[in-house]
């Protein structure tokens, strides 16, 4: 089942509408990792890159191999990021998770409130914004 | 029963107390030391840490500025304060120099002179202007309170007492009644120091006989152990840590002195780290390995804490983020649960003092270092010949067992490998600090094993190479034995520790230390006879050793009175050729210096040679498993190759 493990977003303000982007995303991932089924699973890239482009924003996938997806949503207007960039905030994003994961205490599954986790979303997403 | 608590005073003049003023005194020094700890830490930890003690640490020099400052006098009578509470001559505001500050604060205020006669006499409590908010920041929220009773009332205590200050600003005669009975909790007074902590130390008693909180809590009450366990008469666990008190205010001293962290809650005593090693080996018999997560998470859950808790717990302490505790990770975990257990919010980040390599280079231990050290010179890449030769050194014992590289242990090498020459090299600890930082920046997730150790080089420039080998340690002795026999009698120079240099013969009217006698003494006997050949001997092994100071020994020479062994003269002149001027003094002491150098760099040497011999072998095994794998690479590769053209058609 698809639940959030973490979600955040910055301008808090629409919060609700960037949650349901971000929820319904996740069948575009679906679809994209099944697409690729008949291929040897590590051939899998796991960054998926620009799911949908709606007028006002894009939605970028990754999706780890533990099928763990992350979604992220950038403002169209924000040109200045390149994919690159999109995608060394998904590798940090994924090391953090790693990190998570190695904490014994960390049952996976749960929400996450890694301090550690919160810091460096914050950071990306100053960087960002 | 205060006043007697009072008289516990370090040094200085006895300070006596009255309740109200000592109240009122170790509120504003647990508000300095909380004010002043890491990362806002001990938030509620001041609310007991100030019954606890006005033991707990020394007061930060920022709140207590700020505090003085507040007392509204002028800044030259805050300085003379200062100076004469001896907070200056220690370096630091520890209770006995706060309290007399505060005294003289007092003093100051009533129009008395700043004078230590002053603050004999009855003093009305000082007077400070400060913002309500101040107080309340620093009292911050105490999080959880575990049960101990003395802690809300207390708290309330503070806050009022403190308004009080605020609002009247003046009858301080109403301060201190108003604040006797304000401190309702029974047991304040007496037991200021160790009721709340013992109450949280009996529950965690019938909580788990691992949890051991009885050295942290003893570390709180420092400087003063006579006065205030003393003034704790009644409940059992204050008596026995009382005498934990005691032994432990000892070894506080010189920590607070060495260190440069003010965070005094998360330093780790000696006994608090021998307590968390035996654990660590309790769970995991090899010290220098690691503890899995899931082994730590069944540990660390019986201190029935919250598991978010114990999460973020984790996340401070696994620096490397490897899923698994190495020693001093393992340390710093267990001591930020018992400070937790203990009252004290967890910091945002882990503080200095719990890091690992302040840890290591602060704790090293022997045997976890040569272990470690086995393990990292296995993996070892090639490093600067200098850092290998120190390294070695310290693996000489554990050559034998090698235990299976891992990459895990890489991380803990470096740190082991850091500690071993801590401990090994008798030099500066200092440079530690510095190349702790350099092996943390190394943490990243490519393990690299560059690291720099400075301490390392320095202390291989200062003991130099040798270019040749080292005399053979016998004869070092018998050097000693031969130069001295004359010598003996005389006041001989130091060196003779290392054996390596014969005690310089006889400085006459130098000063020596009993280590140059030792020596001479006991060979002289023995060697008597020998002196003439062991000259011959002594001379070329003098000459291998290049000291910065090989003049010093022949002009030590020259200096003995009677020398019947003229041999040792001529051959020692012979080599010190070049040198023969000096004082005699500055080589007294420089003998000591070089002597010592001497016998580190030998044994040093010594060491590098049989650890290089152990690397060669080892590297001709792992050259021998690199072939090894790399066949079977490739005729995976091959295999692979076969299968493929199936598939694609």
């Amino acid at each position: 089942m698809n639940y959030p493990l973490y979600i955040r977003s910055a301008p808090t303000e629409n919060e609700l509408k960037f949650h349901y982007m971000v929820h319904t995303s996740l069948d575009v991932v679906d679809e994209k990792i099944s697409a690729m089924g008949k291929a040897l699973v590590d051939q899998r890239e796991l960054y998926l890159g620009l799911l949908y482009p709606t007028e006002d924003y894009k939605v970028y996938g990754y999706v780890t191999n533990s099928k763990v997806k992350f979604v992220m949503v950038v403002d169209s207007s924000n040109t200045a990021l390149r994919d690159n960039e999109i995608r060394s905030m998904f590798r940090k994003l994924h090391n953090s998770y790693t990190d998570v994961m190695c904490n014994p205490f960390y049952n996976p599954g749960d929400r996450i409130q890694s301090r550690a986790f919160d810091s460096m979303v914050t950071s990306m997403m100053i960087q960002v914004c | 029963m205060e006043a007697a608590a009072g008289g516990g005073c370090g040094s200085g003049p006895p300070l006596l107390l009255s309740e109200g003023e000592q109240q009122c005194y170790s509120e504003l020094f647990a508000r300095c030391a909380a004010a002043g700890a890491a990362g806002g830490g001990p938030g509620s930890g001041p609310p007991e840490a100030a019954r606890a003690v006005p033991s707990a640490a020394t007061a930060a020099a920022g709140p207590v500025a700020d505090l003085f400052r507040a007392s509204q006098l002028p800044a030259e009578t805050l300085h003379q304060i200062t100076e004469l509470c001896g907070a200056k001559r220690v370096g630091y505001f520890g209770p006995t120099q706060f309290y007399i500050a505060l005294k003289l604060i007092a003093a100051a205020q009533s129009g008395l002179p700043v004078r230590i006669e002053s603050i004999k006499c009855e003093l009305p409590l000082p007077r400070f202007l400060m913002s309500k908010t101040d107080a309340e920041i620093r009292f911050g929220n105490p999080t959880e309170l575990h049960g101990t009773k003395v802690q809300i009332p207390y708290l309330i205590t503070e806050k009022n007492t403190f308004k009080r200050m605020d609002d009247e600003d003046k009858q301080q005669e109403t301060q201190s009644p108003t604040m006797s009975p304000l401190a309702s909790p029974p047991s304040s007074p007496p037991h200021y120091q160790r009721v709340p902590l013992s109450h949280a130390y009996g529950k965690l008693r019938s909580n788990t006989e691992q949890m051991h909180p009885a050295p942290y809590e003893a570390r709180q009450p420092l400087v003063q152990p006579e006065g205030p366990s003393s003034g704790a008469p009644g409940t059992k666990p204050p008596r026995h840590q009382a005498s934990l008190i005691r032994s432990f205010s000892v070894e506080r001293e010189p920590q607070d002195n060495n260190s440069n962290y003010p965070d005094e809650p998360w330093r780790i005593t000696e006994e608090q780290r021998e307590y968390y090693v035996n654990q660590f080996r309790s769970l995991q018999p090899d010290p220098s390995s690691f503890i899995s997560g899931s082994v730590a998470k069944n540990f660390f859950t019986k201190s029935k804490l919250s598991i978010p808790e114990l999460s973020y717990i984790w996340e401070l302490s696994d620096a490397d983020c490897d899923g698994a505790l190495t020693l001093p990770e393992f340390c710093a975990a267990f001591h930020l649960i018992v400070a937790r257990k203990n009252g004290y919010p967890l910091p945002e980040g882990l503080p200095p003092t719990l890091q690992t390599e302040y840890l290591q280079a602060a704790f090293p231990k022997p045997k976890r270092e040569c272990a470690l050290f086995d393990s990292y010179s296995e993996s070892m890449p090639a490093n600067q010949q200098p850092r290998d030769l120190n390294r070695m050194e310290l693996s000489v014992k554990d050559m034998a067992d090698f235990p299976v590289p891992t990459q895990d242990v890489t991380s803990d090498d470096k740190q082991g490998l850091k500690s071993t020459v801590d401990e090994a090299l008798p030099k500066d600890v200092s440079e530690d600090p510095a190349t702790s930082k350099d092996s943390n920046s190394l943490k990243a997730r490519p393990r690299s094993r560059s690291y720099s150790s400075t301490s390392i080089e320095e202390a291989m420039k200062r003991g130099e190479d040798p270019p040749t080998p080292p005399p053979r340690p016998q004869k070092t002795h018998s050097r000693a034995s031969s130069l001295d026999l004359n010598k003996v009698f005389q006041p001989s120079v130091p060196a003779t520790k290392s054996g390596l240099l014969p005690p310089p013969p006889a400085l006459p009217p130098r000063p020596c230390p009993s280590q140059s006698e030792q020596a001479p003494e006991a060979e002289i006997h023995p060697q008597l006879n020998r002196a003439p050949s062991q000259a011959a001997e002594s001379s070329p092994a003098k000459k291998d050793i290049p000291y910065s100071q090989p003049p010093s020994k022949p002009i030590r020479r020259k200096f003995r009175p009677e020398n019947p062994a003229t041999e040792n003269q001529d051959t020692s002149t012979a080599v010190g050729g070049p040198a023969t001027a000096a004082a005699v003094k500055p080589h007294a002491a420089v003998q000591k210096q070089s002597s010592k150098q001497k016998k580190a760099i030998q044994t040093a040497i010594r060491k590098n040679k049989e650890a290089n011999a152990v690397l060669a072998r080892l590297n001709s095994e792992l050259q021998q498993q690199l072939k090894e794998v790399h066949q079977e690479r490739i005729a995976l590769e091959n295999q692979l190759e076969q299968l493929r053209p199936v598939t694609v058609l």
